[in-house]
């Protein structure tokens, strides 16, 4: 059988484990609401631990570097880049990471990191949108994020973004998929249960964009989302939708207080 | 040409063994996976890595389609002589990749 079919058949057999798990109904332990955000870092194996923090072999160093090339790179009509308007990374971008998504007041609604970029790209460069997911935009925000390394998740989630957050929330409880299950059953209800060879995580996204270990590539919270969604076989929104912005507004405020750990590397 | 990342301390004692360590961006297509549509994504991988040290191949390597993405290769040389360390990434297609490095010896 070939690799992606085992793959599949992997991710059948450790969801109808899962079923059985929840129809079960055993008291958890741990996993209630009000438990304490906990890093994605934290159920990592002693060997994963060590590629993400040793900063020349972490492989999400590679786009960090290659965002970092963008940064500086004029293009467009325009002939500028990012850093003609907002000079050294280092400084300008220091907190932004911490603060995405935010409510853009000439938008009227929740954008995230990656839509700020494109946002830029088009109104101050004059040049195209990066398509979500490739390359480039995987490595601007991942170079974007890495200048916060180490700072606290702090988005807003009140006034104009309230009612974003409360979709978000929404979205995070709601049962969905032909297992019928929620984000919460599993990252909420069910942390640190094992689900076969590994233990179920609070699914923080404290580290993205990250590289994960499965795809052999650095994927973005909507691509997380999207593969989840897929898990539980229910089908996923598009990259960039705003039902996933509401989601990962949700999801930043579950890691609130957590440091950011762009690159990070998952299983 | 691929993003690569080199590390080669900027200087050493004569004699002096020191870490060298290398990465290149890459997904290492191993032809066994298929895209959404079914369809066969092809053998794509880099074939060789050299590196060079004052002009003489100190390591070479050649890569197979079972490896992971983004190959990571650290050695060690002895630091004898005061000269560049040039690095080289060979592609199936014939892609050269390259990146190189002074190292100081004192």
């Amino acid at each position: 059988m070939n690799p992606p079919g085992l793959r599949r058949l992997a991710v059948s057999v450790l969801l109808s484990v899962l079923c059985g798990l929840i129809c079960a109904s055993s008291s958890a332990a741990e996993g209630t609401a009000s438990a304490a955000p906990r890093s994605g870092y934290s159920y990592l194996s002693e060997e994963t631990r060590r590629l993400q923090d040793d900063e020349f072999a972490n492989p999400g160093m590679l786009w960090v570097q290659k965002g970092e090339e963008l940064w500086r790179q004029s293009t467009g009509q325009a002939a500028q880049s990012c850093q003609s308007c907002h000079g050294q990374a280092r400084d300008s971008m220091r907190t932004v990471a911490t603060r995405y998504p935010t409510y853009s007041p000439t938008l009227g609604r929740v954008i995230n990191l990656e839509q700020q970029i494109n946002r830029c790209r088009i109104t101050r460069l004059k040049e195209s949108a990066l398509a979500y997911e490739s390359e480039d935009l995987l490595a601007l925000t991942a170079f974007i994020s890495h200048q916060a390394k180490g700072l606290p998740v702090d988005v807003g989630v009140d006034g104009p973004a309230a009612a974003s957050f409360a979709r978000g929330r929404a979205f995070f409880y709601q049962r969905r998929g032909q297992l019928n299950l929620a984000c919460a059953n599993c990252h909420e209800r069910y942390v640190g249960f094992r689900l076969h060879g590994e233990t179920i995580s609070q699914g923080q996204v404290n580290g993205f964009p990250i590289y994960r270990e499965l795809w052999q590539t650095m994927g973005s919270t909507h691509r997380m989302f999207v593969w989840c969604n897929e898990a539980v076989r229910a089908e996923p929104y598009p990259l960039g939708s705003q039902e996933y912005v509401d989601l990962e507004l949700f999801e930043r405020w579950r890691a609130r207080g957590l440091p950011i750990e762009t690159p990070a590397v998952r299983r | 040409m691929p993003n690569s990342r080199i590390k080669v301390p900027e200087s050493a004692a004569a004699g002096e063994s020191i870490e060298i360590r290398a990465m290149i961006m890459h997904p290492m297509e191993n032809g066994f996976n298929f895209d959404s549509q079914g369809t066969t994504i092809p053998v794509h991988i880099i074939t060789d890595f050299v590196c060079t040290y004052d002009g003489a191949e100190i390591v070479r390597v050649q890569l197979q389609p079972g490896l992971s993405a983004n190959p990571y290769f650290s050695f060690y040389l002895t630091a004898t002589r005061s000269g560049a360390v040039d690095f080289k990434w060979t592609d199936q297609d014939g892609t050269v990749t390259t990146n190189s490095a002074q190292l100081q010896v004192t």
